[in-house]
């Protein structure tokens, strides 16, 4: 028996290889990039995942694990020649324990079904990417993603507690534990943020938390971008630390609208700031902000009044990248970041290279983490438009390195940024990571081509 | 989402198709509410999946045969376009590649003459009752015998006895004042199975100072056969609505799916003379909630005991046209107390005809579709259509009624649970 004869029998039915089942898989939310896997496998439980691994590493084909295909960066892009491993049929919640505060999931389980089935006991899990309703923990913990709340909270890293992985060479090893006090050195901790180079997670263990008691949502409206970039600096100098604080500019604003009709102002610069915690806290701290945001010059200030509001808010927030779909034809999602205090630099140089280049940029992002989101916007029909909003994104890139910030916050490198690797990283970083790689995945089959750039395999 | 779709040589169609493709940014965000990636889980069968699909047979890189199998399996229920955050009009996209694909597509003469004889039969009650009457008598006969599923679905969704349909006035005059004069669209299969809907219809309408029109000359409304890609077939029944309906304020339709087919006209005539006639007509189109709650709803007296009712949004409801919270207010007017289900976005499975020939997802949707409605704790489930309503019926042990037939009781003073 070849290779695909061994994985067919070993999941009987669950083996695409049809052209118009491959098709959909070949490529994720950056469809700029495009290619059409050997055949994608179905699992449905880990113990299948383990042999189809260990069947990749018998025949040395390549494979790439797959959540829900929404990574920005072309993760999930398929590898030619090689296997695409499909975990979405493994979306159960495996235990959920309100007293110990944790949930063993899948790695298929999507983001928001957790909070949904933790909501009966009080509880929820934090981070809280945009795509939640659809990316799944495998993606999440692949690229230790970030939301909107993570600025008090933390991202995906902060929560993981522990980890079932089935490695390159086909073992399974357990990481971490159900505790935030492990023993030994932080593996778990290690594996996330490795955007599946190093092995596919089986089994997550989360932390939950408790709900906040109480939220206070403002939209505060500003006459510029910078203006409202400066405030994010205020209210933190007042030594508040909001659950979230977001931006988004004028074209977002109105890409969202258009999606959700949230009821935001029309303005150059809108700040999102929440609050929460316990009742008198976030009473007494919403009195403050007011005071900030005041003085920081808002034109206007909008409270949430009840949760339908505050729901709609965060509904065109998150809704704003793909709404951006409704003014372009296509973009790119930079997710650049700069240190908090240079944001109003970044924005103007961005808005400066967007002129330059002759395309609109699109912003919403995480000002608290400093964490950009510019959209590059380009319709891919005209010739070499691709080529300027590429170098556009580049340039974009190479600026938030420059002051002191990095390539992504979330995203990820994908094959989208590893271009850029060397811009940020010295060519002994590089090499170090390319021997971790190596020495866990001596085929180079996990996820091949990804994150490293070429430059450095080539001089190693 | 960049394409190579060549509009020139497609037409209009090819530039509906190709505006909805170009649309898609490809996010992921319409795969949650999609039935049938819930209950399969792979790319090919999500809207996004369906959608790179399409795109790959317009721009000639993938054979229509190979794509049918997933395209078929889409309900066309349009959760997707409520989640999309990039307004992709996929409904537009799914009906149009159907119109386009069915003459260029392989049937076997087995599934073909099926098809072709449905589109023949169910959109004409004259032709549909006398089959629905004997399937209903031969149905205790046949239920114990293993048919395929085919069979078995329709059959089991036919009810024991069939009901008779008195015959229909021409006008029905307005309770005090006249606020509107409207038309009824009568329906085709409903009329078989559920005359009770359009009778309430008429009640409820004329409790609300309405004038009712049920004009004799009217058709199905052709969704049916559209969404079959039987472009010939739909225009046919569509240009007798088109003249039948010229004269009054509003067309009411209590059938979700006529609802939003009538409101596809445009897009049926895309190009042709009638398209003007076509887009009046669509403007004119209300479902009975939606009316009844512009005019001022004028509630029944309440029920005699408190009751709890679990609405169910009918895609073509909820998705396709957007009604959510009208009939909802119609229902807390009348003093019921509404309970909302969970997975309030996801089919029940019904889908028009998609019971007959996809039936394992159908039965899927439909058990999912009635736990959930039963988690409630509702009394009773109120709907406004009625294929949800047979479909939901089929798997649940508590009332299921028309929202019609719900509030036409409450007028006539009558305990819905009895
Ligand atoms: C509209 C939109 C908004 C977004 N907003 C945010 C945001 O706010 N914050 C943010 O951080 N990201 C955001 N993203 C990016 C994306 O949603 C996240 O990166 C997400 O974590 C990807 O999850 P997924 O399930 O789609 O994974 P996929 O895209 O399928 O995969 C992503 C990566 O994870 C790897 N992977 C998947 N499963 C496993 C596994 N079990 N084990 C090992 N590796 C695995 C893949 O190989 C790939 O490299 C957004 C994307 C979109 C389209
Ligand atoms: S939500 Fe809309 S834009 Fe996103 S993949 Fe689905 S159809 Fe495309
Ligand atoms: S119409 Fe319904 S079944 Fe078809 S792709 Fe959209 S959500 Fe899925």
């Amino acid at each position: 028996m070849g290779f695909l004869e061994e994985l067919k029998a070993l999941l009987p039915g669950r083996v695409l290889t049809g052209e118009a089942e491959l098709a959909p898989y070949e490529s994720d939310a950056l469809t700029a990039y495009r290619k059409r896997p050997l055949a994608v496998a179905l699992p449905e439980r880990k113990e299948e995942v383990l042999g189809a691994v260990r069947l990749c590493h018998q025949y040395g084909v390549p494979f790439v694990a797959r959540g829900s295909g929404t990574s920005l960066s072309g993760g999930s892009l398929p590898v030619e020649g090689g296997v695409v491993i499909a975990l979405n049929r493994m979306n159960r919640i495996l235990r959920l324990d309100p007293k110990a505060r944790i949930a063993v999931v899948e790695p298929g389980v999507v983001n928001l079904k957790v909070s949904q089935e933790a909501a009966p006991f009080g509880l929820y899990y934090a981070p809280d990417p945009s795509s939640q309703p659809i990316s799944t923990l495998g993606g999440n913990v692949a690229f230790n993603s970030g939301g909107a709340h993570c600025l008090k909270y933390g991202m995906t890293a902060n929560h993981v507690l522990g980890l079932e992985v089935v490695t390159p060479t086909g073992e399974v090893v357990r990481l971490g534990g159900e505790s935030l006090e492990g023993v030994g050195p932080d593996l778990h901790g290690f594996f996330v943020g490795t955007e599946g180079l190093l092995g596919v997670a089986v089994e997550i263990t989360l932390r939950l938390l408790p709900k906040p008691e109480a939220y206070h949502t403002v939209l505060a409206a500003y006459p510029s971008l910078e203006a409202a970039g400066e405030a994010v600096s205020r209210v933190i100098r007042a030594g508040l630390l909001p659950g979230a604080m977001e931006i988004m500019d004028r074209l977002s604003i109105e890409a969202a609208e258009k999606a959700v009709r949230a009821g935001y102002p029309p303005v150059e610069g809108l700040l999102i700031v929440e609050l929460e915690g316990p009742k008198e806290e976030v009473a007494e701290e919403a009195l403050v902000l007011e005071g900030v945001l005041r003085e920081s010059g808002a034109l206007e200030l909008r409270v949430a009044r009840d949760e339908a509001e505050r729901q709609a808010i965060w509904k065109g927030r998150k809704a704003a990248f793909s709404a951006v779909g409704r003014l372009s034809p296509d973009y790119l999602v930079q997710d650049g970041v700069v240190p908090r205090s240079r944001l109003g630099e970044a924005l103007r140089e961005i808005q400066r290279l967007s002129r330059e280049y002759g395309l609109r940029v699109a912003n919403v992002f995480h000002a608290g983490d400093g964490n950009l989101h510019p959209l590059v916007l380009y319709d891919g029909k005209k010739p070499g438009e691709l080529e300027r909003a590429e170098a556009l994104a580049g340039e974009i890139l190479r600026l938030c390195v420059r002051l002191g910030g990095s390539l992504t916050g979330e995203h990820g490198i994908g094959v989208e940024k590893k271009g850029y690797m060397p811009e940020m990283f010295a060519p002994e970083d590089l090499l170090a990571m390319e021997e971790v790689k190596r020495a866990l995945d001596s085929q180079g089959l996990a996820n091949r081509g990804k994150v490293l750039p070429e430059v450095v395999r080539a001089g190693a | 989402m960049q394409h190579q779709i060549p509009i020139q040589k497609l037409g209009k169609e090819g530039e509906v198709m190709a505006h909805a493709i170009e649309a898609c940014v490809h996010c992921g965000f319409c795969l949650p509410t999609c039935p049938t990636y819930v209950v399969l889980q792979e790319e090919m069968d999500s809207p996004r999946g369906r959608i790179f699909l399409m795109k790959e047979v317009l721009e000639g890189n993938l054979k229509l045969e190979e794509a049918l199998p997933y395209l078929d399996r889409c309900l066309a229920c349009q959760a997707c376009v409520t989640a999309c955050p990039s307004g992709v009009p996929y409904g537009e996209l799914i009906a149009t590649f159907r119109l386009w694909s069915e003459e260029k597509r392989h049937r076997f003469p087995l599934e073909r003459t099926f098809r072709l004889g449905l589109l023949r039969t169910l959109p004409y009650p004259e032709r549909f009752r006398p089959l629905a009457k004997l399937g209903a008598r031969l149905k205790p006969l046949l239920k114990p015998l293993p048919l395929p599923k085919p069979l078995k679905a329709p059959l089991a969704l036919l009810p024991d006895r069939l009901p008779e349909e008195a015959p229909y006035r021409e006008v029905y005059p307005a309770k005090g004042e006249r606020k509107a004069r409207v038309g009824i669209l009568l329906g085709c299969a409903q009329r078989v199975l559920r005359p009770s809907i359009n009778q309430a219809t008429i009640r409820v309408l004329q409790e609300n100072g309405v004038e009712v029109v049920a004009v004799p000359e009217q058709a199905c409304c052709g969704a049916l056969n559209l969404h079959a890609g039987d472009k010939e077939g739909a225009r046919a029944l569509a240009r007798k609505n088109l003249k039948a309906f010229r004269d009054v304020d509003y067309v009411v339709t209590n059938a979700a799916g006529c609802g939003s087919g009538m409101k596809e006209y445009p897009l049926l005539f895309l190009g042709e003379p009638e398209e003007e006639e076509a887009r009046a007509l669509a403007a004119k189109v209300k479902d009975l909630s939606v009316l009844l709650d512009e005019l001022g709803f004028i509630p029944p007296p309440p029920p005699s005991r408190p009751l709890r009712v679990a609405y169910h949004d009918a895609c073509h409801l909820a998705h396709a046209q957007g009604i959510r919270e009208a009939p909802r207010r119609l229902l807390k007017a009348a003093g019921l107390e509404v309970l909302e289900p969970k997975e309030w976005e996801l089919c029940c499975g019904s889908a028009g005809t998609y019971n007959l020939f996809q039936p394992e997802i159908a039965e899927a949707l439909g058990r999912r579709k009635a736990e959930n409605l039963k988690a409630t704790g509702a009394d009773l489930v109120a709907t406004g259509n009625i294929g949800c309503l047979t479909q939901i019926q089929a798997y649940l042990d508590l009332p299921v009624l028309h929202t019609a037939e719900l509030l036409a009781l409450l007028y006539e003073g009558k305990d819905p649970l009895a």
